[in-house]
């Protein structure tokens, strides 16, 4: 140490004698008299640097137990219908007889995979083009007041619990699909329209935000050669903004896929494949919260449930994976 | 003495309760490249922007005076704004062109007056790249996505884009202020080129620049247009004190 420390000293030492240039700092060190406490040991502001890394790398590593831990408990228990129990992976995904108390020739989720999609994928496309419409009325033609009105309308739409529109469609839209179609009016249908209310704040606010991304210049430019204010929005406004808007539209499909409460109260609840939009079906998500508390954990309907819920996390991913690659397009 | 296609008359311009300018009084002559010069905030990119209507879009302006176009007021509310813009083509600062292929980008302004002859858009892409001379550069990536290019030759696929749908008139608003000094010297020989056939007004701060290459020079000032004239005389023996302290850097 004490060596270290001399040959500290003897470094600044040669320093302010070697100067050619007076250098103020160094001239108010002045010779052998080197604070080496303070050269040696880290400095407040090192210390914060370390504790700042430290509590961020802490919060990162429980987050990362927790995801590790919620895939590999979801992933144990579904997977075990297939390795305990012995069902057969495509009959999983293909067979729509469920009844997983019968036995393992009875957990077909098939009904309810297609009716999760078409829910999703329906819901999705009726939303799509009332988004865009509603996202270009706010960003190209309302006045700024306008604008902001319209956000909190959406935001508020986001804020209604969705118990709140499962309760609103079985009490509106059901009873005018029966009157309107036949049927009892629960279906893919009434899931459909709850769900396009519930999606369109979210598609709407991410392509609001696609379209402002648009560079203004664009639009400039646009109208400098002649094109009218509808032809700049369709010919390059939305040209420039499709790998985000399709990224809000994936995004909201995402959250159609998942939502469960408000869809159980209106599609049915009956594990059928679906054979029109007016019958009565089952998502993954509605057989889950329906199902989940009249199984014994450990048994085959539980772990069937788990499976469920298995493929949900795996579409997640999917929706994911989905995102980043149109963004990735987007870019290029 | 050259025809005048564009004439403006007492034109003043106000954003809100601000008078951005005050009166002006400035004809355009065919076939010429007037240059507007003058300090940061005088009016005149505000100016040229009135010349294609371009301050429509900005809230709480009001223009008052004339400002006439192949004998039409631009302002009359007969005038057809798309029209307008047609024949008074505008290229920007920053090189804007879009994230289309570059033929795509040429053939926009066409597409938008409706021509839909393949072969005439083909003749009018190639053409109007060899005015803006970058024809060799793209000629064997015309489908390659023009924001690829480098920035003088973005700006050139701009100036080719206005030129596709031949203009009458190209306002161009410091199109070399964004690039580095090789990349400006092209696009100036190619706007002297380009000025046998086209009437270009161009906003600039680069003082060398007007002198090189413009016939006429205007001076604004706070919002007025203090003198103009041809740029020799501009430059050697300018009327007024201020404009001559003004181009040998004495404020500004």
């Amino acid at each position: 140490m004490n060596k270290k420390t001399d040959d500290l000293k003897q470094v600044v030492d040669q320093a302010i004698a070697e100067q050619k240039v007076p250098h103020v700092k160094l001239n108010k060190l002045g010779p052998t008299s080197v604070d080496i406490e303070r050269l040696t040991q880290p400095s407040k502001e090192t210390r914060q640097e370390y504790w700042g890394k430290g509590l961020t790398y802490c919060a990162i590593g429980l987050i990362i137990i927790l995801v590790v831990s919620i895939i590999g408990f979801v992933g144990a228990h579904g997977l075990s219908t297939f390795f305990t129990d012995h069902v057969n992976v495509f009959h999983f995904l293909f067979s729509t007889d469920w009844d997983p108390s019968d036995g393992k020739n009875h957990v077909g989720a098939a009904a309810m995979i297609v009716t999760s999609f078409s829910v999703t994928l329906l819901s999705a496309l009726v939303a799509t083009p009332f988004a865009i419409a509603v996202a270009l009325f706010m960003t190209e033609y309302t006045s700024k007041k306008g604008a902001n009105f319209l956000q909190s309308v959406m935001e508020l739409l986001v804020g209604i619990p969705s118990v709140v529109y499962g309760f609103l469609g079985l009490t509106i839209i059901v009873p005018v699909i029966r009157n309107l179609f036949g049927g009892t009016g629960f279906g893919i249908l009434s899931a459909t329209l709850v769900l396009f209310v519930m999606v369109l704040p979210t598609i709407t606010s991410l392509t609001v935000d696609a379209l402002k991304a648009v560079p203004k210049q664009f639009r400039q430019a646009s109208a400098a050669l002649g094109a009218t204010h509808w032809q700049t929005i369709y010919k390059v406004v939305l040209r420039v903004a499709t790998p985000r808007i399709l990224t809000a539209v994936i995004f909201g499909m995402a959250r159609a896929f998942g939502e469960a409460l408000a869809v159980q109260m209106v599609i049915g609840n009956a594990v059928l494949m679906p054979y029109n939009l007016i019958s009565p079906s089952a998502t993954l998500t509605s057989q889950l919260t329906s199902q989940m508390g009249n199984t014994v954990m450990g048994t085959l309907p539980n772990n069937a449930l788990w499976s469920l819920a298995l493929l949900l996390l795996i579409m997640s991913l999917v929706f994911n994976f989905l995102v980043r690659l149109v963004g990735k397009k987007g870019q290029k | 003495m050259r025809k005048e296609v564009i004439s403006a008359k007492d034109v003043k311009l106000s954003y809100g309760n601000f008078e951005a300018l005050h009166g002006i009084n400035l004809n355009f002559r065919e076939k010429e490249l007037t240059a507007l010069i003058g300090p940061s905030g005088c009016g005149k990119s505000t100016f040229l922007r009135c010349l294609n209507r371009m301050n429509d879009d900005i809230e709480n302006t009001t223009i008052t005076g004339e400002i006439l176009f192949d004998g039409q007021d631009i302002y009359s509310p007969k005038m057809d704004l798309v029209e307008l813009r047609k024949d008074v083509g505008m290229v920007f600062q920053q090189p804007t062109p879009f994230p289309f292929s570059v033929y795509n980008n040429i053939a926009y302004g066409l597409r938008l007056a409706g021509v839909k002859d393949k072969d005439l858009i083909d003749q009018r892409v190639e053409e109007s790249l060899k005015q803006a001379a970058i024809w060799n550069d793209v000629k064997d990536n015309l489908d390659r996505n023009a924001q690829a290019f480098s920035g003088g030759q973005q700006q050139r696929i701009c100036i080719a884009r206005a030129l596709a749908v031949r203009p009458k008139v190209v306002l161009l608003d410091e199109p070399t202020s964004a690039l580095d000094p090789i990349s400006s010297s092209e696009i100036e020989e190619t706007l002297l080129e380009l000025k046998q056939s086209y009437t270009f007004i161009m906003v600039t701060h680069n003082l060398q620049q007007a002198s090189r290459i413009s016939d006429r020079t205007a001076f604004f000032m706070n919002g007025d247009l203090i003198e103009a004239g041809p740029t020799e005389q501009m430059f050697i023996a300018p009327d007024k004190q201020i404009t001559s302290d003004y181009l040998n850097g004495r404020f500004g």
